[in-house]
């Protein structure tokens, strides 16, 4: 069975399980409280939300119920939230997830590239001094309040730099709302990176970029702790295997030996723990934003359930799922590159 | 006199670890005759392994430490070279087959690229990349009709690559992979691999444990070595596999003109493999000699205990010869000959001084003092 | 047959009998502490873990000023002689609330802690060891808990039942213990195959039996482990969702809230934050320090 075969089939797997998310929601919708409250407002009269029953079905046996709300979130109809001045939850997630994707793209990418050079120099030079540091490094990484990261990051490179004279990073949201009036962008993806050079908009290109700078290295510290550490940890395991000993009998050169041999292999765990390490990034999300002031989901989801905000919680309830299952599917297919004894069978 | 390919003398390697030194090699001698096949044997934890990583310096350092000593390869000292002249000895020109084919290949990697990457490393292959343009220019010659435009073209450019053979320009990296992979292919036809096309492109974990042995040949082999160490190749295999490679490593002993340096505790297998056997024991060579020598009259009492205890089937016996005692703690080895404590015939020099190697016979070489003194 | 003393019933027998069971774990337990002394980082680890601990017992005696207490005139002030960490915007003192806060966040984490290993234990062990319907039913609970990210999850518990402490602690141990029921699982699936399970029950011995005195103290290894580490992270956790506002009420001393107070001040007054969050940052790393080396010195790998 080839690539192909097996992507396919994780992908049909994918069903019933957003089938069973979307079970939850409906169930949490019921046990929570009354489930038209997805769908009105304080404002809406009572005799609309007579209306609004009705014509969502509310008043039938449960499995009809479930069945419209299914036919209902794949009409893009997923009720309104009270969080977002009462508009509909679909575009309101269209408005935000952009935001929270950029944001934890940009984390992602850094953790990555910081993260797996040196989890290697940190394995290959043990307990030389590089070796301390990174682990040291690691180690306030998993045991940083994000947070308070993101605060302090404010107050020295937004606050003291500006006191001190020098070009601050700015301590909050996308964009500079001048720089976004003087050049308005064209909105495509909803990602402003993207966007930008898309659309040959330089000056928001790089006003983004510089409002991502800061959000983007606080959500990604703790992920970048965590694949140095498995880095280092699935690099050390690998290195004293058998078949390293054979690739040094051969005379091949300790570089050859280390990113030919041994790094496949000790990529195949750090793979997974940056899947599951996705969680903690999404919950970092929540917390980033808050701090930074970043229009994302993380943000919403948070006055959603202060609120009590139905549709709100439902909706993220979902995407939630949806972007964690679909990042677990990934992870399993780079799995499966990476290792061949996976795809066969 | 027979030329000395490799030659040891008093390699001493040492661990050292939280519970002591151990001392796994102290004072081993042998020497490995060009064109022979020498067996090591003794039992489980002589240090009959730690012998071969030594000679290939590829002993884990921490914690292990080769200690003193000398290795004689090509006019050359091993344990006096860098890591980078070690770098280009090491599957050239001394390579090693390993114990276990599972554990020993790379999971990862095809079996072609894992022996490729040999050939690519030590190997310049511009002969061979103009060898094979050319063969594929006579392909084409031979399609095409001989009295054309076309076929002039193709045997002038031949005539051009021919005289390009003294001075090969250097080949692009496309064409040295293809060269690289013809060998492959070829060695593994060496080892007798069914379907080497085939297996090329496979993965270990799709091979069956005699053919991923063979690849491990393979690969020690691809480059033509002088020496070829063998550490317990055959044990991790069935019988009857083992059999077959064993046969193989025969008829390749004679197709290379390698030596090979069997490390094994089977008996059996020197027996039928080897011309010259030494004999271990607790990190020292105790005795070598020829292997029928060996087995027709073994002169140190650890050999001839190891022989006794084999069961015979021509004879009746009631019970299996043991020999009494057990093997030594490494780390606290008994001092002077460090079989003594279990040897029938110890005398009190024994427990004092370690013998060196006597000569008591032409080609027998024994560590006893049973068969010389002090000093000779 | 003669009953030797070991197989009397009795407190003196069963506690000579504990010896000898002892004797080869002892030894094990002495290479632990000769290990774990080797490395700097996790002595430091234990060292501040034990000062905190000891700043959560002795609260009472070492801050200088009590938890709730407000000096309104000495509100926002610099850290100084009198206010060793500075006042908050309350004029309350941050050294103390600190020490008052560590009673709050680490008994909240050992509390968490205890009671999901706990249940994930029990509930693992039993379901590994039954298989079956059993097994199966209690894998798909826990997938659910696991499809959340934990402050998510514990997030929309803790605002279900309402915001308070109690409240919080109760949502994170929800959260917590599935994890641990899979760990346990997993370790009991193997440990059920190996011949010393046969054995037991060659000789008689019943399932409960079993899984509690054959089985599980065989898997503690990583449980403790991810114990120790878990103990960090539940303090980051609930730190961060009091910050959000799910967890301690106003006023009351705890890490996380008091970071949350003093962001409106964070350019003025930088030490309300800093030092809050300071103490976060220190407990949880201690823990990690020590649960990681824990990690390092049981690896039964690593010990050869």
């Amino acid at each position: 069975m080839r690539m192909r075969d097996y992507v396919i089939r994780r992908l049909l797997l994918l069903i019933p399980v957003l089938l069973g998310v979307t079970l939850i929601a409906f169930t949490l919708s019921h046990v929570i409280g009354d489930p038209v409250a997805a769908y009105v407002t304080e404002k809406t009269p009572d005799w609309q939300v007579e209306q609004i029953k009705r014509a969502h079905h509310l008043d039938q046996p449960l499995y009809v119920q479930y069945f419209y709300y299914l036919a209902d979130l794949l009409r893009g109809d997923w009720g309104l939230s009270r969080a977002a001045n009462d508009r509909p939850v679909i575009e309101v997630i269209g408005e935000f997830f952009p935001a929270t994707l950029e944001l934890t793209t940009v984390a992602i990418a850094f953790s990555l590239a910081l993260g797996i050079p040196f989890g290697i120099i940190s394995a290959v030079r043990k307990d030389k001094p590089v070796d301390h540091g990174t682990r040291v490094f690691a180690l306030t990484g998993v045991s940083m309040p994000i947070f308070w990261l993101g605060l302090l990051l404010q107050y020295i490179f937004f606050y003291e730099f500006k006191v001190a004279g020098l070009p601050s990073l700015p301590s909050g949201s996308r964009v500079d709302e001048f720089v976004i009036l003087e050049h308005p962008l064209q909105r495509i993806t909803g990602l402003y990176l993207v966007d930008s050079l898309l659309t040959g908009n330089t000056v928001v290109f790089f006003d983004s970029l510089t409002h991502l700078i800061m959000p983007g290295f606080c959500l990604s510290y703790v992920t970048l702790a965590l694949i140095m550490r498995m880095m280092r940890s699935s690099m050390l395991e690998v290195l004293r295997q058998d078949y390293i000993t054979l690739a040094r009998s051969k005379g091949l050169s300790e570089r050859v030996v280390i990113y030919k041999h041994a790094l496949k292999n000790a990529m195949i765990p750090t793979v997974t723990v940056t899947g599951l390490a996705f969680g903690g990034l999404l919950a970092g999300a929540v917390l980033t934003e808050t701090v930074f002031s970043w229009p994302g989901v993380g943000r919403w989801s948070t006055s959603a359930i202060l609120r009590t905000d139905f549709a709100a919680i439902m909706g993220f309830t979902i995407l939630v799922a949806v972007v964690y299952v679909t990042v677990n599917l990934v992870v399993d297919v780079l799995y499966a590159a990476l290792d061949p004894r996976i795809r066969y069978g | 006199m027979p030329d000395v390919l490799l030659s040891i003398r008093g390699l001493s390697t040492y661990f050292y670890t939280y519970a002591g030194v151990v001392k796994a090699l102290d004072g081993v001698d042998l020497e490995i005759y060009k064109g022979e096949t020498l067996g090591l044997v003794g039992e489980t934890g002589c240090g009959k392994s730690v012998t071969a990583l030594s000679i290939m310096r590829l002993v884990p350092n921490p914690p292990g430490r080769i200690v003193s000593g000398q290795i004689l390869f090509e006019g050359g000292d091993l344990l006096e070279k860098s890591e980078e002249e070690m770098r280009k000895i090491r599957g050239a020109k001394i390579s090693m087959v390993f114990q276990d084919p599972m554990t020993y290949i790379n999971p990862v990697l095809t079996i072609g690229d894992q022996i490729s990457e040999v050939i690519l490393l030590h190997q310049d292959l511009r002969k061979e990349v103009l060898a094979m343009k050319i063969e594929e220019l006579r392909r084409k010659l031979e399609k095409v009709d001989p009295t054309s435009g076309t076929a002039r073209d193709f045997k002038s450019k031949i005539e051009e690559l021919e005289k390009k053979k003294i001075d090969a320009p250097k080949p692009s990296k496309s064409d040295v992979k293809k060269a690289a992979l013809k060998k492959t292919i070829e060695n593994l036809k060496l080892v007798r691999m069914p379907y080497p096309d085939r297996v090329v492109k496979q993965y270990p974990h799709e091979l069956s444990g005699g053919m991923r042995q063979r690849a491990m040949i393979a690969m020690a082999l691809s480059c033509g070595p002088s020496l070829l160490i063998a550490d317990e190749a055959t044990t991790a295999l069935d019988v009857t596999i083992q059999a077959q490679i064993l046969q193989l490593l025969n008829e390749l002993k004679k197709e290379i003109g390698a030596s090979i340096l069997i490390i094994t505790h089977d008996l059996g297998i020197v027996a039928e493999m080897c011309d010259r056997v030494g004999v271990m024991y607790a990190g020292v060579v105790v005795e070598y000699t020829g292997t029928k020598a060996l087995f027709k009259k073994p002169l140190h009492p650890y050999t001839q205990g190891l022989l006794r205890s084999i069961p015979k089937l021509h004879k009746e016996m009631e019970r299996l010869e043991i020999i009494p005692g057990s093997v030594p703690n490494l780390i606290y080895p008994p001092p002077g000959c460090r079989f003594h404590p279990r040897c029938p015939y110890v005398m009190e020099i024994c427990k004092k001084e370690r013998p060196a190697m006597f000569k008591p016979e032409e080609g027998h070489f024994v560590a006893c003092y049973l068969y010389g003194q002090r000093g000779n | 047959m003669r009953r030797t003393i070991s197989q009397h019933g009795g407190f003196q027998a069963r506690i000579s009998r504990l010896r000898e069971d002892m004797k080869p774990q002892m030894k094990e337990l002495g290479f632990t502490i000769y290990l774990l002394r080797q490395s700097p980082l996790v002595v430091i680890g234990f060292g501040l873990t034990t000062a905190f601990i000891l700043m959560a017992i002795l609260a009472p005696s070492i801050a200088p000023y009590g938890p709730e207490e407000r000096l309104p005139y000495e509100a926002q002030q610099p850290p100084s002689w009198k206010h060793l960490l500075g006042t908050d915007a309350y004029g309350g003192d941050i050294l103390s609330r600190i020490i008052w806060a560590s009673r709050i966040d680490l008994s909240m984490a050992m509390t968490v802690v205890v009671i999901a290993v706990m249940m994930g234990a029990v509930i693992g062990a039993v379901s590994g060891f039954l298989g079956g319907k059993v097994d199966e039913t209690m894998m798909r609970i826990t997938d659910v808990f696991l499809a959340f990210p934990a402050l998510i999850l514990a997030m929309v518990i803790a605002a279900a039942l309402g915001r308070n402490l109690n409240n919080l602690t109760i949502a994170l141990t929800i959260v917590w213990w599935p994890p641990y029921a899979r760990i346990i699982r997993g370790t009991v699936l193997s440990e059920r195959e190996k011949l010393y399970v046969e054995a037991a029950r060659a000789v008689g011995a019943g399932t409960r039996r079993i899984i509690f005195r054959h089985v599980l103290p065989n898997s503690i290894y990583p449980l403790l482990v991810n114990a120790t580490l878990d103990l960090g992270g539940v303090i980051l956790t609930a730190a961060g969702l009091s910050f959000i506002g799910f967890g301690a009420g106003a006023g009351v001393a705890e890490w996380g809230l008091m970071v949350a107070d003093g962001r409106n001040y964070l350019y003025s007054s930088p030490w309300i934050v800093t030092f809050p969050g300071l103490a976060i940052l220190l407990s949880s790393l201690a823990l990690n320090l020590v649960g990681d080396g824990l990690r390092d010195v049981l690896d039964p790998r690593l010990r050869r």
